[in-house]
Formats: structure tokens, sequence, C-alpha cells
């Protein structure tokens, strides 16, 4: 044969798939063709192991504009005739490699993905997990990636509104950096990834075309790595500058009627994009490389078509037009270059200097082998747990309270945002720091409130549960703002998929995600997945991340997290007692930071959860809820010292506990949602729990300045103040 | 009146700006594009916050030379009014309009955050509306807001009481503590000899609605309404 199987492993492509290449093709491709191959039939743009499991999710919905994946991000109608675009990503792989520049080029790449559809980002969220701080390592990629999004996402001014951050040894030698972006727009102005009709221009603008890049799609991010080092040049540098100017540029020109298509180029570069819209169109196209602007002579066809390079876009132009769209883009000093045509015989042909140097068919291009792994085998899960072995600790009540406030899972991550800008575009109602963040529609009293979730831990315990909970938290984060959740999308974060261990991780994550979303109405509209994070052999915990999509038709009648009046009483929404039988302390942060393991099985009940989430909302909106906050990591105590934290106000709570203290207060129950509200108003929301459905359990009131717990703690609200706020940069410090 | 907002490549608070003169004060405003030179009937120019040219090379060190930039200097010798806010203010200093230079901020962090901003004279057509020891709640959003000039020009700006606005405490005490990025003597704003050129590196035009988080920073668009409508009674609309 004439490849080696060192330039089939360059692009990750295994021999079966070279030999079904051979035969769909006819002929053995060239190099330039096997390249184009091996980016499009790549794990991250093709989707080769997760294609057929995305098909669970059945997204259906009277809002959805535009099918789940067939374009560059979802679409939902959110009423009076605007729609809202959101997608996540992952830039795991380059983030690894080189910490900023990989975050950095995460955000714009997301952000390029909103804008090709005509909205204008308004949000920017992102989820990252790393090792320990402890770890020297874990903590130059945590400060790396921080310093990326911050460099990147101030200079475009999109605010960065939400996300998360966890700290686990799971993922030291694999970092995860998830950036989500939501873009509002008219519905009428959304633009489509389509090459439109035969005759139309291909026009590339923005930065020029350099070495940059080139296999990130197959060699970076669908395969695992052993040698960082040797993969460096593959991560490519961002412009933030460029990509301003490109929104403006961009959106400017979405509005004229000489554009049929616009679309990002992101992994797998020029190659994928006009596949991408060429496939979308049923048409070919014919792309001579030289018309590109290139950074250096002697850039093979090869390297153009495959190029990384960011801040570029494609444009779709029609005949003759293409005058008009140049004057925007050099009214906004950006290069706009014609360099190919939309053809009508259904092949991705490319030129240089006007020779041919490579002709395939479009539909084998987007039509990779598909890979379903054996249902029958049972996904890696972690340890059960027998909580009668597990002890009380040494450390009191108030200890472990205070050392879950200050753990870097759980400390305040305004270290982090303050390094964000959290306010540009004056729409930010909620701003970080809470369950959701809240962002009004200028011209509109509505708001949309946004969030991100996913537990690693407790979808390896059980990925099925753990991938209900993780949609269920994020929905329950948006309806704590007093937001409806009406849509999603998803990351999806695993090791290889060519372990069926891992593979059926996968499965079941999606299908637990997929029967949630279901419950809650919330259709997957995008997403993307990330797989082969392992190092050393290990995988990663399974981490499904999700972002949740919550409207609200009126801002103004939103919940925070804060305590708000002395005297007002606190209420817990989803029990009716704190008993415990302990079960809800396997998989808890409690449970690992304090006993050190990682062990037991997270429950959620959907029915239960959806009719809190309903009553959670009915409560804000109705102005009886004051505050809302949900029960999550560290469980019912954090909630509460948080709530206080919030307000600077203390509560004191008189409910009884019967069975482990450590449960009562620790423990990770779903479905549960403090509340503070005025004492006049209790006989509402019992009304307004009984007609839900909802059990509740009044705790106790907001008094004093101690976070009271009856007779178990009593700790000042400042000493939790302190603990919360300097967690996470005393963690920094300390290693 | 008529607020003028400049826009060169890379500036982000244009649309925010543009909101609060409009929808929040109720004025008429339009967008002035850097390679535009025509301010004819503006009473106010707005130099908006952003990353002009990427901050490259220096803030504001290429957003100086557009071509806008001689006319905004005509405005302003002329005794047209100049808001420089953030990046606006970096580059009004940049321009020579204000003395001294924003340098990166001593922690060397971005800081996105709420500060407090004592006036230090109300003598201004910013502040007009305010009281000398007023304490304001307005955000920051910057990288390199840490004001310097040397002793001597610090000195003089105080006799002719070019301060205009210095972080503090909520009490309006002026501590190292209340200085988020370590600009001398705590320095937030200042503005020209003639008064009529002011910079500030905090946003107001992001709190002027209770609903993102207050409305203190209408008392600095309020005074310069106040301003304009009394040197010009008639042309107000």
């Amino acid at each position: 044969m004439p490849v080696s199987q060192d330039a089939l492993d360059e692009l990750a492509l295994s021999q079966a798939e070279y030999e079904a290449i051979v035969e769909r093709l006819g002929r053995e491709p060239n190099s330039l063709e096997l390249g184009l191959f091996g980016s499009l039939w790549s794990e991250h743009c093709g989707y080769k192991h997760s294609k057929p499991l995305l098909g669970m999710f059945d997204a259906r919905s009277d809002r959805l504009l535009v099918a789940t994946g067939s374009e560059n991000a979802g679409v939902v109608d959110i009423g009076d005739g605007w729609a809202v675009v959101m997608k996540v990503e992952s830039h795991n792989h380059p983030s690894a490699i080189e910490p900023y520049e990989g975050a950095a080029t995460g955000v714009g790449g997301i952000v390029r993905d909103i804008f090709a559809m005509g909205a204008r980002p308004v949000a920017l969220l992102n989820s990252l997990r790393f090792g320990p701080l402890s770890e020297a390592r874990s903590k130059y990629l945590f400060e790396g990636v921080v310093s990326g999004i911050s460099g990147y996402g101030n200079c475009i001014g999109v605010p960065d509104v939400g996300g998360e951050v966890y700290f686990s040894p799971s993922y030291s030698g694999n970092p995860l950096v998830n950036a989500m972006c939501v873009g509002l727009l008219r519905i009428g102005d959304l633009r489509r990834a389509t090459a439109g009709e035969p005759g139309n221009l291909l026009m590339l603008v923005g930065a020029d075309t350099g070495r940059d890049g080139i296999h990130g799609a197959s060699g970076l991010a669908s395969r695992t790595f052993e040698d960082e080092r040797e993969l460096r040049p593959t991560v490519q540098v961002g412009n933030p500058f460029l990509e301003k100017v490109l929104i403006e540029a961009c959106l400017e020109v979405a509005q004229s009627d000489a554009v049929v298509g616009i679309q990002d180029l992101g992994a797998a570069g020029l190659a994928s994009a006009s596949v991408e819209c060429a496939g979308n169109a049923n048409a070919g196209f014919r792309i001579d490389v030289s018309n590109a602007p290139r950074r250096e002579s002697g850039m093979e066809p090869y390297e153009v078509m495959l190029s990384e390079s960011q801040e570029r876009m494609l444009i779709v132009v029609k005949p003759g037009r293409e005058a008009e769209v140049r004057q925007i883009f050099d009214k906004w000093d950006l290069r706009s270059d014609v360099i190919g045509e939309v053809t009508a015989d259904g092949l991705a042909t490319i030129l240089d200097e006007g020779q041919a140097r490579g002709s395939v068919p479009v539909r084998l291009l987007t039509d990779p082998p598909l890979y379903r792994g054996d249902s029958s085998v049972k996904p890696l899960t972690g340890p059960e747990l027998d909580v009668s072995g597990v002890p009380l600790p040494d450390e009191s009540p108030a200890e472990c309270l205070l050392k879950l406030l200050g753990s870097q899972n759980i400390a305040s991550r305004n270290w982090i945002y303050r390094q964000y800008d959290h306010q540009v575009q004056t729409n930010t109602v909620i701003v970080p720091g809470g369950d959701a963040a809240l962002l009004r529609v200028k011209g509109t009293d509505k708001g949309l409130a946004v969030s991100t979730d996913g537990n690693g831990r407790y979808c390896y315990l059980d990925p099925f549960v753990g991938g209900m909970i993780a949609v269920a938290e994020a929905c329950r984060n948006v309806s704590c703002a007093g937001a409806l959740p009406i849509a999603l999308t998803d990351c999806l974060n695993f090791g290889n998929p060519e372990r069926p261990e891992i593979y059926a991780q996968l499965e079941k994550a999606i299908e637990g995600m997929a029967e949630a979303s279901r419950r809650f109405d919330a259709p997957v509209i995008s997403g993307n997945v990330s797989l082969y994070n392992e190092s050393r052999g290990e995988a990663i915990y399974p981490t499904p991340v999700v972002g949740a999509l919550g409207i609200t038709e009126d801002v103004s009648a939103h919940a925070t997290v804060g305590f708000k009046n002395e005297g007002d009483v606190i209420v817990l929404i989803g029990r009716d007692s704190l008993e415990s039988d302990g079960s809800d302390l396997g998989g808890s942060e409690y449970l690992e930071l304090i006993h050190g393991r990682v062990a037991g099985r997270p429950s959620i009940d959907l029915d239960l959860e959806t009719a809190v989430q309903r009553v959670c909302r009915k409560l804000i909106a109705s102005g009886v809820a004051k505050s809302a906050h949900d029960c999550s990591d560290g469980g019912l105590a954090v909630a509460l010292a948080e709530s206080a934290v919030a307000g600077g106000l203390g509560a004191k709570v008189t409910a009884s506990v019967s069975g482990r203290w450590d449960a009562a207060l620790f423990g990770e129950g779903q479905s549960r949602i403090i509340v503070s509200l005025s004492s006049d108003q209790l006989a509402e929301l019992h009304d307004i729990c009984a007609a839900g459905g909802v059990p509740y359990l009044a705790l106790g009131t907001v008094s004093g300045a101690d976070l009271i717990f009856g007779d178990i703690l009593s700790v000042p609200v400042s000493q939790l103040a302190a603990a919360h706020a300097d967690g996470l940069a005393d963690a920094l410090r300390t290693w | 009146m008529e607020f003028g907002v400049i826009v060169f490549p890379g500036t982000w608070s244009d649309a925010d700006c543009y909101t609060a003169v409009t929808d929040n004060l109720g004025q008429r405003a339009r967008y002035v594009w850097h390679k535009d030179t025509d301010l004819s009937g503006l009473d106010c120019l707005i130099v908006p916050g952003g990353f002009s040219y990427g901050d490259y090379l220096r803030p504001g060190a290429i957003a100086r030379f557009s071509p806008v930039m001689p006319a905004v200097q005509r405005f302003a010798e002329q005794g047209g009014l100049v808001i420089g806010i953030c990046n606006g203010f970096q580059i009004l200093c940049e321009a020579g309009l204000l003395p001294g230079v924003l340098t990166r901020n001593a922690h060397l962090q971005f800081r996105c955050q709420w500060v407090n901003l004592r006036v230090e004279s109300a003598d201004s057509p910013f502040t007009n509306r305010c009281d000398a020891g007023d304490v304001l709640a307005v955000p920051i959003s910057h990288g390199e807001g840490n004001y310097y000039a040397d002793d001597s020009t610090l000195d003089s700006m105080e006799e002719n009481g070019q301060i205009i606005f210095r972080y503090s405490d909520a009490e309006g005490s002026v501590t190292e503590r209340s200085n988020p990025n370590g600009s001398r003597r705590n320095i937030a704003g200042i503005c020209n000899r003639e008064r009529n050129v002011l910079g500030m590196m905090p946003h107001p035009e992001r709190c002027c609605d209770p609903l993102v988080g207050g409305e203190d920073g209408l008392a600095i668009f309020r005074s310069i309404l106040d301003f304009t409508e009394r040197m010009s009674p008639t042309a107000i609309g």
C-alpha cells in the first residue's frame, strides 16, 4: 500500500478506515485528499463514536428553530420575535498543552459559532476541571486557563457571567476547559451555514492563514497523547482584537441580502467549513488556495486547507455581489478574498494556481464510518458505600462546615470572576456567584437565565443517574433565578470510547441526560463531544457538562441566593423532615473531603425534581420567595451558609434532626431548594406547595449574626464568610 | 442635548454609553466612527471603554492616531465637553488631553468589581449635581487602570482641583484597601485645567439602571446635562 502507518497515525485514521476510503473513492487518495478525509472523519468533526448515541436526545420542541446538529449552534424561539443561539464546546487538549492560548482560543471558537448565525454574543460561561491545586502543574494550568479566558473574553466585550470549576485528582493529567456562548437575535436575522446555489462565491475573511493548528482536529482532539511537547505547535494563538472586529463586521454583513451563508473556521479549518457548507446544500465547491491570503510563502494546499489559524470566517456570497460585502470588511480594515465558488458537481475540488490538486465527493467526506459499542458491557463505576462503615468524623460539625466552605470545590469563585468582565453590555441582572446568571433582554421585559452544571464524581459512581442529575441541577439553578428552563446544550467529556467500559459510561450518561431532558421539556439543541480524555491509561471521570437556558417574561421578578431581612422564615422545599438514612452521603463533597472516600450511588426522583422546580418558580413569580438557593455540593448546611454569607445575615435553624448529623448537614440529596420569605406569607407558600404536590419544611428564621443549627453547630457568619472568601486564594498560595 | 459616542475598532462600551444617555438620561446620541471628523452639533463627546486596537503597544497608544482625534482635540479646545471612560481615559492621556498615564494594575490582574468613588470636586461639568465628599458606587473593569503622574504634576493637579474622583470605602475614607489597582493617591478620575475634559477608569454607564445594580452613574450624566442646559438654555430638546 502506498501510505505508511505513520501517515495514518498522524491523521488518527485506522487501516480499516483507509481501506474504506479507497473502496468508496474507487482509487487511492493523494495526500491532500487523505488529509481531508482524516480531518472530516476525525472524532472531533465526524462524531464517529458518539453520533449513534446522540440520537437518544430526541430534540423536539415547538421552540426549536433549526434541527439539532445541523448548524453551528442550536436556536430557540423565546417569543416576540426574539431567538437565542447557544452552544458549549471543549478545548481540553489544547489547554492541557498551553493553558493560556488553549483557553483563549476555546472562547474565540465558541463565540464564532454564535455570530456565524447572525446572533450577537451576549454571554459566556465556562466549565473547568483540574487536578487539585496542591499540585504545581494543576495550579499552573488553572491560572493559565483563567487568564486566557480573561485575556480573550474581556477584549471582545462579551460578559462572562458564569460557569463552574471543580478540582479532583481524576483531572490531574487531563484538565477540562469547556466554553459556552449564548447569543441573541431577531428571528428574521438568523443565518445558516449553507453554500446555497451553484455559482455562489466563497469569501474567506479575517485573519491570514498560517501553518498553526494543522491536525488540531485529528491529532489533538481525537486520540490520547503521551508527549504533549511534540504537540505544542498544534495549539493556535488567538487575537481577540481581530475577533471583536470580526464580530461587528460579520453582524453588519449578515444584514445584507448579498450573503447566502456564514460559517466559522474551527476544527479542520477551511476543509471542514467548506465541506459543511457544501454538504448542507447538497452542492460541491472549487477552492483555489492561491487566492487565500497566507502568512508565509510556500504553504502547500494541504496546509492551507487544514490550517486552524483563528479569527477566520467563510462567507457565501451571491455572484456579482462581492463588492458590497467587501466594502463592509474594508470599513473594519479586515481582509476579504474570493477563494472559490459553489459548484453543482458535488465534488470538493482543491486547486493551486489553477492546477487541480485533489477532488473528492463531498458526501464521502461528510459520511464517516460510525461505531457502536457493545451495549451489554457494564460501565466503569466507583465502589458502593456501606454508610455504617463510615464513622462520625473527629472534627466537630462547625469544623466540618468551615472546611467545606473553604475547600477548593466550594469556596467562593470571586477570585476567578473578578478577572472576567461580567457586566459589559449592561444586561447582567444577577452576577456570577449565585445559582444562575440572569440577563435582561433590552427592549423587552424578558430575562434569560443561564447556568452550567456537571458532577463528574456522580457520573463516575453512576453514569445514568449522574447524567440525569447534571440536567436536573442545571435546570434547578435556572429555576432558582425564577426562570423556566427551555433548552440545553451539552459537552460530553469522556475517555477513550474504544474501551468498552468507557463507551458504556458515555451511553449510560446520554441515556440519563436524554431522559431528564424529556422530563423537563428542555431539548438538547446543540453540543460537543470530547473523547480520549485520558492520561497514562487512566480516563477522567465521565463528565457531561450541561448548559441550561431559562426564560422569564418578567425579569424584575427574580430571586438571588442571599437572605434579605431579619425575621424572615427559612423553608426547605422538597422535603418534610431532616431525617436521613445516610445514603445521601454517597458521592458527596463531605465524604471525599472529610473521609477521603469517593463511593456510593447518587439518586434522583425526576417527578419530585420537576415539581420542586415548578413550585420554586411559582414562589418567585408570585413574590413570595425573597431568596432561593439550591442544595448541591456540601448539602443543606453549605447552602444555608452561602445564603447567610451572601445576605450578611445569620440564621437560626430549629427543625429537628434525626439520624446522623453529618447526613442531615452535608448529605447531597437532590431536589431541595431553600427559600426565605416574610412570615406573613407562609400560608401562600403552603398553598403553592400543596397545589404543586411538593413537601416542605420550615427550617427556622433569618436572625442574628451567627448560623445556628439546633444544638449541633453555631458559627459567626463573619467566620463563614472569611473561610468562603479566602478558600481559593489560600489554595493557590500554599502549594 | 446630543452626545457623540466615538467608536474605534475594539471599542465595546459604545452601546452601553449610548443606552445610558438615551434610554436612561433621555437625550439624543449618535455614534462617531473613528475615521469621521465631523463633530458638528454635538454637546458632549464620550470616548468609551474597550480595547481599541487590542490595546496593542499600550492602551490608547494607537487609537490616538485615528483620524477623529485631531477633531476631538479641536472640540476640546473650543470648550466642548469630553468624557473618557476606561479605555477612553487611557486614550485621552495618550493624546495629551489629560496629564499622566494608566499603567498595569499593581497586582497584575484584570479587575471587574464594584468600587466606591469619593467625589473630590463638585466644581466641574461632570459633577455639579454632586457634593464634594459624596460617595458613588460604580463598577470598574480594567487591567491597566493604575494611574501614574510624577509628584509635581500631582501636586499642581491637586492645587487646581483637577482630581475629581478617588477610590474610597463606602464611608468615603480614602484607604489603601479601597484602591483596586494601585493608582497614585487613589486617583480614579481627573479633569484638565480648563475642566471640560474628564477621564475616569470606572464605568458610570454601567450603573444608570437599578435593575443592573444601581444608578449612581446617572449623577455624572445628569451633571453634564445640567451644565449643557445652563450654557445653552434654548438648544435643549
